[in-house]
């Protein structure tokens, strides 16, 4: 099930990436706007996708390539559904904020600035979230969360997969 | 079209118009840096080393990309300009790694050339400084993108004269890089094609031939002019020798055969000059074929062998029995020549070429 | 369409059916993230609770930042009153006194319009307010007055006149003349001559031209073209579509950043609402000429404001900036002549045309006409979008429009121009605000942010908080970018961080005069602005920081001291829990003391502190 399921949603991608590169073809300037439109449908831009275009264009995947890593709306990786943001300020990291950063690490199976295979979460880092007595803090989209300690991780995360199953349900 | 009269460092220049600064400084002797600028690639203004003062203009603008006009009057060495090409140098020397000692590139390298000239420590600033794997999993070119100062003249030469598009600025600002597609090595993206024409234009050592080095330092070579043996366009080389090897070899600025650009064979491959398997000397097979083994034998007895057999086989099977095969390495005469000797000497039609396909 | 005028007039006799009331929010970006929608919402369900015949609609930005959510109450016949930090909570008894009794609520009532109908008692009116009465509204004169995606309601307050008077009365010769006489000067930054501009591309040679709309707005701290963008979509689309008709352009795009959706909406709403009636497209207004109008989305990237990064991107490459000559006018989009110019000049064209050249020069200065609108945010007691002439002073600005500075601290600067631009002491409070002036100060008038700065702001940190973003966003191209404004963010940052010495601060000066004269593009040429306007007006914080290792204004977190005043501190122990460093320690009921080794310098023991005994030095 779950299989046909991602296949079918596969194939729904790829027609409408197919959908867009029809809909520019011979388009004057079109990379920009293609770039823009496959990552709406993907969610970020897989390399895949943009040797499709580049190919599609007859733009050498070098240029593709320098497009996209120029304009910070592109992301080349997959980004979660909750973009997880653990603080590395100095009070954070006194109160063991890399402890924290491990812990969530861990309990995610992912690294800094990877995002787990089910696309619930991304793992970054941030220089400070303003809320050292707090500290260590971390946010979750725009939530805030202070003075966690790793046994506190597993509880917060939960909430989010939660919400992710009544969202698919 | 008409001609522009201008002042450079008081002297008055007379060009053609659409001629740029730079050009008509160089022409009239006059020395300005580039690190950017090739005159055989599109312009790109990027490096700014070659800023100059012209009267009436805003900031000091770079000169290998601002046209000459009537009565411009341009300072190359103002305390200005001389400001800002120091700080220039100093400013691409705080990001670049300062091993010069056992640089490849050492006596060759025009940031070296610069900061000597304008006596530029490059230790004004300390920062960060860029840490990029070198990169060496070609057997041809070794890229060290810490030396790189984004010039972009590799990018422009693969796109404007190799035509191949395979690398591009990626990332941006202090972050820019020259890459393949997904920041692949060049022998990942299986998009170069090792012909090493960026090697050639690098100003650093960013791009350097891997089978250079430490073969011999700038100075230790000699540079003798030949032509290239691997197919009958006859691109003209500038090979580098020390010590009876060849350590290097260049296109030769000859713009009636290769405007000095090579393709991977001529500039990668002379590594069969000193090949232990080369066949210096004739060999006659000596046991049943396949089998391998020859005997060494003077031209003499090999041309007189070659002869006899030709003339056997001629009589007893027919000219059409025998074919010849030629090979690319050969100049065109050579291979006019050959075919000439099947037609009308051998009388047969059986002519190929290791090229054709 | 034929007879624009007749729609006009019948138009104009439907507009706002008098015979019942009107409640508008204001929905633009700001007022939406004031929480807007839900003041709407809330008015929604209270007028359907009482069972009210009430229409409720949005607008854009009127300019009062400061008072966003704004709501308009009109009633029949009465003037339209606007109402300024709207809750949902409120709503209830705005409906119930003001809708149903028509007695407005006066505390919470901002400014009237008069109209024809005698003004409310107490409540001032928008020309006389102190927020608007120095202020005149050309470009934004319909912002937060008119809905802006309805075109009948452009029309009606007329739209359009314009671009129908150049195409049935003035050859595209006349029109670029008119812009001429009016010596608009572009309000995107650098203030080139319009008309000259627009003269150039005109006489380029070549059959295929485009007209191109900067609204790359990428400044922090300013948001004109947005808020026009927002409020007034046809104008922009109007001028335009005035500019192809006066170069010989068939063809245009607006570059607008993605970051602005709301904007773009609109915008395509606006276009698409155009063509229809035949106000763009094919044969427009039965003239024969064509214009086809398109909406570019940036991607990221502040470079792109400048004008050949962002035909660069259009046309799909890298934002990298070229060598100018040759100008767009002659080498643009694709190597065609190109005219590019930003949202707010547009907007001024219809303006322009329809009143007149000589109208417009009539405003401002000598070489600075017209209006500007202006960006006013930082410490002021009303932040907002205000359009000013040409000519007005700072101090006319920051303390008759704006009410002065916050908490009635004392001014210190202001930063005009964004990144590009410059800060200007209190001694420059006097300076009229023309092109001229402001790039003689130091500052450029830039897109018109503009930042007002009092003694709580650290000049040093302003200055790197400006070039953290240049540094982020230039674009790699050129040397002295490139590599400059990292190395004068790494001498900035080593500063602030008590880490300095005096001699950076010629080092400082001398790189920032490099990058200023040898970089490529404007980016690059005007970012050390910030250093080298601080660096001259305000060198002793910086040397403040270097020798005495202190930050004047108590903002660079390492150049702090936390001290516990002894005679105050009672012992309860409420900054030791909150410390995060362990930093502080004492007996219980005795004074604490913080061991300046181990603080970190977060202040949340001066936020816990109930009794005021610590202090920051």
């Amino acid at each position: 099930m779950i299989d046909k399921d991602s296949t079918n949603r596969a194939n729904i991608k790829e027609a409408a990436l197919a959908e867009a590169l029809q809909r520019y073809a011979g388009a004057r300037g079109a990379l920009i706007p293609l770039l823009q439109e496959a990552q709406e449908i993907y969610g970020y831009l897989p390399q895949e996708v943009m040797q499709t275009i580049a190919t599609a264009l007859k733009i050498p995947f070098s240029k593709v390539y320098g497009v996209a890593t120029f304009y910070t709306q592109f992301h080349l990786k997959p980004r979660g559904r909750n973009i997880i943001r653990v603080c590395q300020g100095t009070a954070c990291h006194v109160r063991g904020g890399a402890r924290l950063l491990e812990a969530i690490s861990a309990a995610l199976g992912v690294g800094k600035n990877e995002t787990t295979p089910d696309g619930l979460f991304t793992l970054e880092t941030v220089a400070c979230l303003g809320s050292c007595g707090l500290a260590p803090v971390m946010m979750v989209n725009e939530e805030t969360y202070g003075r966690l300690t790793p046994e506190k991780i597993p509880a917060i995360l939960e909430m989010y997969r939660g919400e992710a199953v009544i969202a698919a349900g | 079209m008409a001609d522009v009269t201008l002042t450079i460092d008081g002297k008055k220049i007379t060009v053609p118009a659409g001629t740029t600064v730079l050009q008509a400084a160089r022409e009239k002797g006059i020395f300005i840096p580039t690190l950017c600028h090739d005159p055989k690639l599109s312009p790109w203004g990027g490096c700014r080393l070659c800023v100059v003062e012209i009267e009436g203009m805003r900031g000091l603008p770079a000169s290998c990309v601002t046209t000459a006009t009537e009565g411009m009057v341009v300072q190359t060495a103002s305390p200005a300009v001389l400001e800002a090409r120091r700080m220039l140098l100093e400013l691409l020397l705080a990001n670049h790694p300062q091993d010069c000692l056992t640089c490849s590139k050492n006596g060759a390298c025009s940031l070296q050339d610069y900061a000597y000239y304008y006596g530029v420590r490059g230790d004004q600033f300390q920062g960060e400084k860029h840490a990029y794997p070198v990169e060496a999993d070609n057997p041809f070119i070794v890229r060290d993108l810490n030396k790189c100062v984004l010039c972009g003249k590799c990018i422009r030469v693969c796109d404007e004269v190799q035509v191949n598009n395979a690398i591009d600025f990626a990332h941006r600002g202090f972050n820019t890089r020259v890459t393949p597609a997904m920041d692949l090595s060049l022998k990942e993206s299986e998009a170069c094609v090792f012909c090493g024409n960026c090697v050639q234009v690098c100003p650093v050592g960013a791009l350097v031939e891997k089978a250079s080095l430490w073969q011999g330092r700038q100075w230790e070579l000699t540079k003798v002019r030949t032509t290239c043996t691997f197919c009958g366009v006859g691109c003209n080389l500038e090979v580098s020798v020390k010590d009876d090897r060849v350590v290097r070899v260049r296109g030769y600025d000859n713009p009636l055969v290769n405007n000095g650009w090579l393709c991977v064979k001529g500039r990668f491959g002379a590594d069969f000059a000193d090949s232990p398997e080369r066949v210096a000397r004739p060999l006659i097979r000596t046991g049943a074929r396949g089998e391998g083994r020859f005997r060494e034998a003077t031209w003499d007895e090999a041309l007189d062998y070659t002869a006899r057999r030709l003339t056997e086989i001629k009589e007893q099977y027919g000219s059409r029995a025998i074919a010849a095969l030629s090979s690319a390495r050969c100049t065109n005469e050579e291979n006019y020549l050959m075919q000439k000797f099947m037609r009308a000497v051998i009388g047969s039609n059986n002519v190929d070429h290791c090229a054709r396909t | 369409m034929r007879d624009l005028k007749e729609w006009r007039q019948t138009l104009q006799q439907q507009d706002r059916p008098a015979d019942r009331p009107s409640l508008t929010v204001g929905m633009s970006t700001c007022g939406q993230a004031a929480g807007g929608a839900r003041v709407m919402a809330a008015l929604e369900a209270e007028v359907k609770r009482l069972g009210l015949q009430v229409d409720i609609s949005q607008t854009s930005c009127i300019g009062m930042c400061y008072a966003e959510p704004i709501v308009e109450v009109a009633l029949p016949g009465k003037p339209r009153v606007f109402y300024g930090d709207m809750t949902p909570e409120r709503g209830g008894r705005l409906v119930a006194s003001h809708v149903v009794q028509g007695v407005p609520v006066r505390e919470w009532a901002l400014i009237q319009l008069p109209g024809n109908a005698s003004p409310y008692e107490g409540i001032p009116v928008m020309p006389a307010s102190p927020y608007y009465g120095r202020q005149v509204r050309v470009v934004t004169s319909r912002l937060g007055l008119t809905d802006p995606e309805s075109l009948a309601e452009y029309i009606a307050t007329g739209g359009y006149a314009a671009l129908e008077k150049c195409l049935r009365q003035m050859t595209p010769e006349q029109v670029v003349e008119e812009i001429k006489t009016s010596g608009l000067r572009g309000r995107g930054g650098a203030g080139f001559p319009t008309g000259l501009k627009w003269g150039f591309t005109r006489s380029a040679p070549g059959e295929k031209k485009y007209v191109v709309c900067n609204a790359d707005e990428g400044d922090p701290g300013a948001f004109m073209d947005r808020s026009v963008l927002e409020g007034d979509p046809f104008a922009v689309i109007e001028g335009m579509t005035i500019a192809a008709y006066a170069i010989g352009a068939d063809e245009g795009y607006i570059y607008c950043r993605a970051e602005y959706p709301l904007a773009i909406k609109r915008l395509k709403m606006a276009i698409a609402a155009a063509e229809a009636k035949g106000l763009l497209g094919s044969n427009i207004l039965g003239s024969g000429f064509n214009f086809e109008l398109h909406i570019k989305a940036g991607a990221g990237a502040f470079v792109c404001g400048e004008e050949t990064a962002l035909l660069a991107s259009i046309e799909g490459r890298r934002g990298m900036p070229r060598v100018r000559p040759p100008f767009p006018a002659q080498q643009g989009l694709w190597g065609k002549p190109t005219n590019i110019n930003n949202v707010e000049t547009y907007a001024n064209v219809p303006y322009i045309i329809q009143n007149g050249g000589r109208w417009f020069a009539a405003m401002g200065t000598e070489k600075s006409k017209g209006t500007k609108v202006f960006c006013l945010t930082g410490k002021v007691k009303k932040t907002g979008l205000i359009e000013v002439p040409m000519g007005i002073t700072l101090r006319e600005i920051i303390f008759d429009i704006a009410g002065g500075i916050q908490d009635d601290r004392r001014f210190k600067a202001v930063q005009i121009g964004g990144p590009s631009g410059g800060c200007l002491p209190a001694d420059k409070l006097d300076l009229p605000v023309d092109y001229d002036s402001l790039t003689r100060a130091g500052a450029i008038m830039g897109s018109g942010g503009m930042v007002v700065m009092d003694e709580n702001t650290c000049m040093v940190d302003v200055a790197r908080f400006f070039l953290n973003f240049t540094q982020v966003e230039s674009c790699g191209k050129c040397t002295p970018c490139r590599e400059g404004t990292k190395r004068m963010l790494e001498i900035l940052t080593r500063i602030c961080a008590g880490e300095g010495r005096m001699e950076d601060l010629d080092t400082l000066e001398g790189l920032a005069r490099v990058v200023k004269n040898t970089a490529l593009c404007g980016l690059g040429q005007t970012c050390p602005n910030p250093i080298l306007s601080t660096l001259q007006n305000f060198r002793h914080e910086y040397e403040a920081h270097i020798k005495d290792k202190r930050c004047p204004a108590h903002v660079c977190q390492a150049l702090l001291v936390y001290t516990i005043d002894p005679e105050k501190c009672t012992g309860c122990g409420a900054c030791t829990r909150a410390c995060p460093a362990g930093a502080i320690s004492g007996e219980k009921k005795q004074p604490h003391r913080i061991d300046p080794a181990l603080c970190i310098k977060c202040g949340s023991c001066m936020e816990k502190c109930k009794f005021g005994a610590i202090s920051r030095l």
